[in-house]
């Protein structure tokens, strides 16, 4: 028998903590990147409430989903840098509140 | 309290105070490199939940690859440039209430005994089983299928997993990826500029002649 391992809620707390973290860091930086990273902790926290599931529930589809997950993450940080890049080149700022063009 | 529970309280933590330093550094450089180690925390945290895999993947894509790219990004912008200005958003007040209210809510949501009973038979994480066509043992020469398993091989059990019940949505991910590589392409391209347009096509044309010389050069 292997020793007990730290249980699901604890994994559970933590993962809403690092949740509630990065949607804080969405909201209140004005900085792109910083938003960007923020969001890319969010879905870390996903993964780490897919990763306790599919060791609760002795199934691999949760870190099926996980591998998914990552997958998403990786294309959403390159178009999202992309736009922060061509942003800089037309307006000269990173600021979230200045991108604003498109509201008029 | 087990040992690893003390890992798990250590690495969260650690998890837990540099996420929140990510969100509240000035420079971007060191809210990546504190990502970086945000990232290596839950890494381990997936390998105590026994998922090596996706640990080693954690590592490889976000470690290595996003973690390059935010570096590039953050070298790209001049960040020093940048007008001096406030670091939090004019509704920050707004932002740590609704991230508190979700805290709140993620905790009273979080009760022992609310969710599935625990299976503890965790075989199927770490254990494959398959047939395959060797030769057989009693009379060399015939050859059978003979069902071998393995256990400790969870990047096997990922990977059936994944190239036989979950092969369509592997191969839309692919595909996803290939879309978001042209579209990341397509929107950080440049545009010339009108004196740029008109030079480029000289600045070919001399390099084409500058490399026959060198050619003829070479071969006189």
């Amino acid at each position: 028998m292997p020793e007990a391992l730290p249980s699901t809620e604890a994994y559970l707390m933590l993962s809403g903590t690092l949740f509630a973290v990065g949607l804080i860091g969405v909201v209140i930086r004005r900085n792109m990147i910083t938003v960007l990273m923020a969001i890319e902790l969010m879905l870390n926290a996903v993964n780490i409430n897919l990763v306790a599931f599919s060791y609760r529930l002795a199934s691999l589809e949760g870190q099926v989903f996980t591998i998914f997950v990552i997958t998403v993450a990786a294309g959403e940080a390159a178009v999202g840098l992309a736009i922060i890049i061509q942003l800089y080149r037309l307006r000269s700022t990173i600021n979230v509140d200045e991108a604003r063009t498109l509201n008029g | 309290m087990t040992p690893a529970f003390a890992v798990f309280l250590i690495i969260g933590t650690i998890a837990v105070a540099s996420s929140i330093l990510v969100i509240s550094m000035r420079n971007p450089v060191h809210s990546a490199l504190f990502l970086l180690l945000t990232f290596l925390c839950v890494a381990v945290l997936f390998v105590m939940k026994s998922a090596e895999f996706v640990a080693a993947v954690q590592v490889l894509v976000y470690a290595g690859g996003i973690m390059v790219l935010f570096l590039f990004v953050v070298m790209l912008i001049n960040v020093r440039h940048l007008p001096d200005e406030k670091v939090l958003s004019n509704f920050w007040k707004g932002g740590f209430a609704v991230g508190a209210g979700v805290l709140i809510l993620l905790a009273t949501i979080v009760r022992p005994g609310v969710y599935h009973d625990e299976r503890m038979d965790k075989s199927r994480l770490t254990h494959v089983s398959e047939r395959i066509w060797t030769e057989s043992h009693k009379t060399p020469g015939k050859y059978v299928y003979r069902r071998v398993s393995r256990t400790n091989a969870n990047s096997e059990a990922v990977g059936m997993a994944l190239y036989q019940t979950y092969l369509v949505p592997f191969e839309v991910a692919s595909l996803f990826l290939l879309v978001a590589m042209i579209g990341a392409i397509v929107i950080g391209k440049r545009e010339l500029s009108a004196v740029e347009e008109e030079t480029a096509q000289q600045f070919i044309l001399d390099r084409v002649e500058t490399e026959k010389e060198v050619k003829e050069a070479v071969n006189a």
